[in-house]
């Protein structure tokens, strides 16, 4: 559903993303992996649309569900049926959670020829939605992350991600600053939206998530490029010998 | 004389746009002000200037008694002698008070007694403005009055009111009906020689509103008046008097739009409200009168002064304003809170875009013990506006145990509008606690991105994060107002962010 081919970002002149190729099929789980700076929040960010970043258009080619990606703005990937969970999720003051969902859900219903969803109809998915992630009915009406804790806003992207029901779900650096039992719920959460049309990328800079949300595929992403990939036992391979060893490996064998 | 015909297609203009950086804006009808358009109608107005036998004429043609006159007199010669204030942080060219015509009304048929009398052309124009004047088409839970130009040209549910002694109607028939409370109240909170325009408006206010609450009565409906410019190089002014005696209550809703023209339209405004003990005023505004166009061409000069005095002890004023229009607004909605234990409040939007200028804010003085005030204050700037916030926090020496809280933030859209905040405190009692927080923030690409990787589009996603950051001061209105306002921001911002 998802490929990737020669993908080249930039961002104030300085390219991050140096020719990324890879694919991922419905019902897959793929964990990209790398040490800081390597370019892997940038490209979640890429993917979803974030026009802070320049993407070489000349080289790059992404097309999701059949669509060219690239062309299109944020709002439209996000009505295609593709999810980024943000490692910072940003607070909208004044606007409740609620309010907020059914308009996301609406606007995409809206673009698929679907009715918009009243508030009671809504409301009652929303409720079932958040029993199912374990989120306290009381979220509805807070505003959008305002004023949550780190691990609150965590699990409000996996509610939204829940509603929204993507095709593709991005979650970048979801387990980053989660005590163990957030990141068991947020993981158990995940692995119930796991379904066979449903496809997920984890960004990730710990293999320790990748205990709870087994991945089908590993890619090691390394100044901006992808120098490994594999299964499962990569990242537990990763974990046992560290980023250093990738570092050693791939500026030895660089062209200086 | 008659204005000239304008349809309601071609009177349209184009919104602000400011270029959005990345992106055009699809949908370039939405930002226009709906409301531009002019009514043909014949008029009885008078000819340019200001003179004594001006305001002579405008006091007979209103039958008013000759205390009305003299009063207007002695404002007028005030007036002469006062200069124009300077010290607001807006820039215009003086309007020229000899080129301006004091006093326009559609020619009545003798004083409509009824709807069923007034002219069907007035009827439209209101409908067309989305008040019908007709009682049975009217919500249940709102009585009317509307001004149009000078004259207030129908009042509805005054015999409901009436059976519990409410009086709701034009000042221009208080002063013939209920001369004895008019006479009571009108310069009491805003004596004549106040400032510069409260004179001037003393001297030629034509018409406005009237409301007297008795003791102990609860208004059963929300008031509300709707003011209309719709005559070209004239003034409007009017003024309005509300009194709500001891234990009384009453919620007031005031609307107003004005035609497109090139030039500059004033309108200066006095409104006096009078709390007796534990009686509670509510009045709020929803102000859309035409802002000028890009180039900062033509626009109101909204020039009002509006205070309310809580007299008695226990008794509440609160003004929540949301103000949208305007090329030009100089308002402050104040509160002199004398009794014991009475309570001011103020809460505003107030948004600016393209040229236009604010200098808004309130005074709250505390002149009782135990009195109160809060001030919420949130102003948005984009295009290449100017929006002020400005407030006095005035506790004389005994109003023990004073409080106040006073909270004011700015946003800014795109990087040429200016904001700023004009706090003074004044404080000459010990006991009084005074707090006071302000903030400003842009909208920042997060947030727009945080919507958009959602699914909502970056419009949408402007008027979301303007409309959250409102929410405080949207509380306050009365449901539907609360809508109303809510879309007209989201109107107002269409392509406003770059």
């Amino acid at each position: 559903m998802l490929e990737i081919s020669n993908l080249h970002a930039s961002i104030a002149g300085k390219e991050i993303l140096k020719g990324i190729n890879f694919s991922v099929k419905e019902g897959e789980v793929h964990a990209i992996m790398g040490p800081n700076g390597s370019g892997k929040s940038t490209l979640a960010q890429v993917l979803a649309g974030h026009e802070a970043y320049d993407v070489d258009l000349e080289k790059s080619r992404v097309t999701f569900l059949g669509q060219d990606l690239l062309d299109l703005p944020a709002e439209e990937r996000a009505r295609l049926g593709l999810f980024l969970a943000f490692q910072y999720p940003v607070e909208i003051p004044g606007i409740s959670n609620s309010y907020f969902l059914q308009a996301a859900m609406n606007e995409i219903r809206k673009s698929r020829g679907l009715d918009e969803l009243d508030a009671m109809d809504f409301d009652e998915l929303l409720q079932e939605k958040m029993k199912m992630v374990e989120i306290d009915p009381g979220f509805a009406s807070r505003a959008v992350n305002a004023g949550f804790s780190g691990g609150e806003k965590k699990r409000n992207e996996i509610l939204q991600l829940a509603v929204l029901e993507p095709r593709l779900a991005i979650l970048d650096e979801t387990d980053s600053g989660l005590d163990i039992d957030a990141l068991r719920i947020v993981s158990e959460g995940v692995n119930r939206l796991r379904s066979p049309n449903r496809a997920f990328i984890l960004v990730t800079h710990y293999q320790r998530l990748l205990d709870y949300i087994v991945p089908d595929f590993v890619h090691v992403l390394y100044k901006g490029r992808i120098v490994k990939s594999g299964g499962r036992e990569l990242a537990l391979e990763l974990e046992e010998k560290g980023y250093d060893w990738i570092r050693t490996e791939e500026d030895a064998g660089a062209p200086v | 004389m008659s204005t000239p015909k304008d349809s309601l297609e071609t009177a349209a203009y184009e919104g602000s746009r400011v270029e959005r950086s990345t992106r055009e804006v699809e949908d370039l009808a939405k930002g226009e002000y709906k409301y531009g358009w002019t009514t043909d109608i014949e008029t009885d107005t008078f000819p340019k200037g200001l003179n004594e036998d001006i305001i002579r004429a405008i006091s007979a043609r209103k039958q008013e008694p000759e205390w009305m006159l003299e009063w207007r007199l002695k404002a007028y010669r005030n007036w002469l002698r006062m200069d124009e204030p300077t010290w607001a942080k807006v820039h215009y060219e003086k309007p020229d008070f000899q080129d301006l015509r004091y006093y326009s009304a559609p020619k009545a048929r003798k004083g409509p007694k009824s709807l069923d009398e007034v002219d069907p052309k007035l009827l439209e124009t209101f409908a067309k403005l989305g008040i019908p004047l007709d009682e049975r088409k009217l919500l249940a839970g709102v009585a009317v009055d509307a001004v149009f130009d000078s004259v207030s040209v129908a009042t509805t549910h005054k015999e409901i009111l009436g059976k519990r002694g409410i009086i709701f109607c034009p000042i221009s028939e208080a002063l013939r009906e209920h001369p004895e409370l008019v006479q009571k109240y009108i310069g009491s909170v805003v004596p004549t020689g106040d400032n510069f325009y409260a004179a001037l408006n003393s001297a030629v206010f034509s018409d406005g509103s009237f409301v007297y609450v008795p003791k102990g009565v609860k208004c059963p409906m929300d008031l509300s008046t709707y003011f209309r410019i719709n005559a070209s190089e004239t003034g409007q002014f009017e003024r309005t008097l509300i009194i709500a005696d001891e234990g009384a209550e009453v919620s007031y809703l005031e609307g107003c739009t004005a035609p497109m023209r090139d030039e500059n339209q004033l309108h200066a405004a006095v409104v006096e409200l009078i709390a007796h003990k534990d009686a509670t005023i509510r009045y709020a505004t929803v102000q859309n009168w035409y802002a000028g166009d890009e180039q900062g061409r033509g626009g109101i000069f909204n020039f009002v002064t509006k205070r309310g005095k809580c007299e008695g002890a226990n008794s509440h004023i609160s003004w929540t304003q949301v103000e949208t229009g305007s090329a030009i607004t100089w308002k402050y909605p104040s509160c002199l809170l004398m009794g014991d234990n009475s309570v001011g409040e103020f809460y505003s939007v107030a948004l600016t875009r393209n040229m236009q200028q604010a200098d808004t804010g309130t005074k709250m003085t505390h002149l009782g013990r135990n009195t109160r005030s809060t001030i919420i204050s949130k102003t948005i700037s984009a295009g290449r506006s100017d929006n002020s916030y400005r407030g006095l926090v005035r506790v004389m020496p005994k109003a023990e145990n004073s409080r106040n809280y006073t909270q004011c933030d700015s946003l800014l859209l795109g990087d040429q509008c200016g904001a700023n905040t004009f706090p003074y405190i004044d404080v000459r009692n010990t006991s009084a606690r005074v707090e006071h927080e302000a903030s400003t923030s842009k909208i920042s690409e997060d947030q727009l991105f945080y919507c958009q990787s959602r699914g909502i589009g970056p419009e949408d996603a402007i008027s979301m994060v303007v409309n959250g950051f409102c929410k405080e001061v949207f509380d306050h209105l009365p449901m539907e107002f609360a809508v109303e306002a809510s879309r007209l921001l989201s109107v107002s911002l269409e392509g406003s962010v770059g």
